[in-house]
């Protein structure tokens, strides 16, 4: 354990460093690298390699480009097209519902309307209602409209985010002065004009916050696809994966493609990474922004 | 939201007589999509659970039959159970994980608290269908790690045996959320002024008494939330019971062995829609009742300020 006497030689804001605890944590950093390690290792094997090797070691040829090359045209290229369908999926989804959410938690906050209180109730309440107990219904309602097998079957879901909605209702309540709006109104801007060339800036750091999470899970949502499509060609790329993964499964009887269903998956989080590590930094002034408001 | 439209909201008072009607444009695009995908499927959904399929005489009124055999379904009740059992365990142990992870990066202690607090948050990236193939195989016997230790150990361990597969899915879950949590409440302590760890500091405060007295307390309103999210996520754990058993054989996952895996079993392969629908409903229903449960508690401690 830190000695407290270090703080004499150390300030408040920058005490000494302890080893002991850096150990600690990093041990928990250990067990969150482990299978992305694994991941990328075998996504270097081929099927032989990968059936034969001991799994954090490396196999006796390295056939990464090999396996990127055959994913991307294994069952004639159905990979790029489920990528193309994730990223529409991601792009309009996270989108839309940042926009939406925007546009309703400035409304909750800053304009008056009748039902405010009702609406608040209804939509903080359906937070706690699990998404997936809620897909069924969907489901079983797109059905009976003739949606599903279709995109917007995937995409309308995702367009409303109440948990967005609910960030994005607090941190307009904080962020945007409303003697701002105020003034931008005396100077004659209609209430959208205001909203957008005023409070929309403002926000930008908790619209990061809430596109980056709409993004996430949109690219991982693996349940609604599921049950809403059944063409492949509409598949988004978590979907398609398990379709590979199940080909030479036990209970299947094709030919086993584990080194594609691993190349595919790395491939498939590639991205996501880059996103949040890129958007970190905005996303982190977001979190200060709530930081120094709250 | 015909109605939605009408500016009806003068009665609230002269001042501002223009707001009321811009607040509803605002509000409508929101609340159009939120009830078809919200309130309409769920009233469709209360108005199917009457319903059955049967053979003869195709979908047939049966008003309540479809609760009352809910009420009685043991498969139901097995999957309501293990997902409570996993839940008592799964929740506290990953929510303390979180929050000893947050106090460690927000003690600036460490060193690269950066990438320690950036890799911790990754797994939250990763999909739980791509986590449960990882986890899968790395845990597996076939090609995973166990199989070689296993071999050279001599051993005989299956983290996907009935009685252990439980176990290796709260493995997965810790994996993908700790980080996740860990950033809710590291975002808290950060909203913690600087000025009272130096107060705390003049006082001759230690570092345990500073955890104490001001970090913890900081906590308890993200502790609320994190405990609602995390056991309305682990109720309806779905994805890693369905594609387990692709994956390997006689894990002990059953078709009913989470609700939701039976709900979706139910419509989907045995086209029971109705039944379907009855489970999704009270699930739905076990669940925000928990969850109010939790919040009620939770927020009578914070302000009784124990």
């Amino acid at each position: 354990m830190p000695r407290p006497a270090a703080s004499r030689l150390h300030t408040v804001g920058n005490p000494r460093k302890s080893t002991t605890l850096t150990v600690m944590t990093a041990l928990f950093t250990l067990y969150c690298l482990l299978p992305l390690v694994w991941l990328v290792i075998n996504a270097t094997k081929s099927q032989a390699d990968f059936v034969s090797t001991f799994g954090l070691g490396p196999g006796h040829e390295f056939a990464l480009w090999d396996n990127i090359a055959q994913v991307f045209t294994y069952q004639d290229g159905i990979f790029a097209r489920w990528l193309l369908n994730t990223v529409l999926y991601v792009v309009v989804g996270a989108t839309v519902s940042t926009f939406l959410a925007a546009l309703g938690g400035y409304a909750l906050a800053k304009l008056d309307f009748t039902g405010k209180r009702v609406f608040l109730l209804v939509v903080l309440g359906s937070i706690s209602v699990p998404g997936i107990a809620l897909a069924i219904p969907q489901f079983l309602l797109f059905a009976q409209l003739g949606m599903t097998d279709t995109p917007w079957a995937v995409l309308i879901p995702s367009f409303i985010n109440p948990f967005g909605l609910y960030l994005m209702w607090v941190f307009t309540a904080e962020a945007v002065p409303s003697g701002l709006l105020e003034a931008a109104k005396i100077d004659g801007a209609g209430e959208f004009r205001t909203f957008l060339q005023i409070a929309l800036p403002l926000l930008a750091p908790a619209g990061v916050t809430v596109l980056l999470f709409s993004f996430v899970s949109i690219w991982n949502n693996y349940f609604l696809p599921l049950i809403m499509l059944k063409d492949p060609d509409w598949y988004p790329l978590t979907v398609g994966i398990n379709q590979w993964n199940k080909l030479g499964s036990s209970a299947g009887n094709g030919a086993l493609v584990q080194n594609l269903v691993i190349t595919s998956a790395l491939l498939t989080i590639v991205p996501l990474i880059i996103a949040f590590l890129s958007l970190q930094r905005y996303w982190q002034s977001g979190l200060a922004l709530g930081a120094v408001k709250g | 939201m015909a109605q939605a439209r009408q500016p009806d909201a003068a009665a609230r008072g002269p001042r501002k007589p223009r707001r009321p009607q811009a607040g509803l444009a605002f509000i409508a695009p929101f609340a159009a999509l939120f009830a078809l995908v919200f309130i309409v499927p769920i009233l469709y959904a209360a108005y199917l659970s009457f319903f059955q399929d049967r053979l003869v005489g195709g979908t047939t009124f049966v008003g309540l039959d479809n609760y009352t055999k809910l009420v009685r379904d043991p498969q139901f009740w097995d999957g309501v159970a293990r997902v409570a059992r996993f839940t008592l365990v799964q929740v506290p142990i990953m929510l303390v994980l979180s929050m000893a992870l947050a106090l460690a990066l927000d003690s600036m202690r460490l060193h690269g608290t950066k990438f320690l607090r950036v890799t911790i948050f990754l797994p939250y990236a990763v999909p739980a269908i791509v986590s449960t193939l990882m986890w899968g195989f790395l845990l597996g016997v076939k090609y995973g790690l166990f199989g070689s230790l296993n071999k050279a150990l001599g051993t005989d361990f299956d983290p996907f045996s009935p009685g252990t597969t439980l176990i290796s899915i709260g493995v997965m879950v810790t994996w993908a959320f700790t980080g996740f949590n860990m950033l809710i409440f590291y975002a808290a302590l950060k909203a913690v002024p600087r000025e009272l760890y130096e107060a705390a500091a003049i006082d001759g405060a230690n570092e345990l008494q500073v955890v104490r007295a001001i970090k913890l307390p900081a906590l308890r309103g993200s502790l609320v939330v994190t405990v609602i999210f995390s056991i309305i996520g682990t109720f309806q754990m779905f994805n890693e019971p369905q594609i387990l058993p692709s994956m390997v054989a006689n894990s002990g996952v059953t078709t009913f062995y989470t609700p939701n895996l039976y709900a979706y079993n139910l419509a989907f392969t045995g086209s029971q829609q109705g039944y379907a629908a009855a489970l999704a409903l009270v699930m739905a229903a076990i669940t925000i009742a928990v969850a109010y449960a939790v919040q009620i508690r939770g927020l009578r401690n914070a302000s009784s300020g124990r």
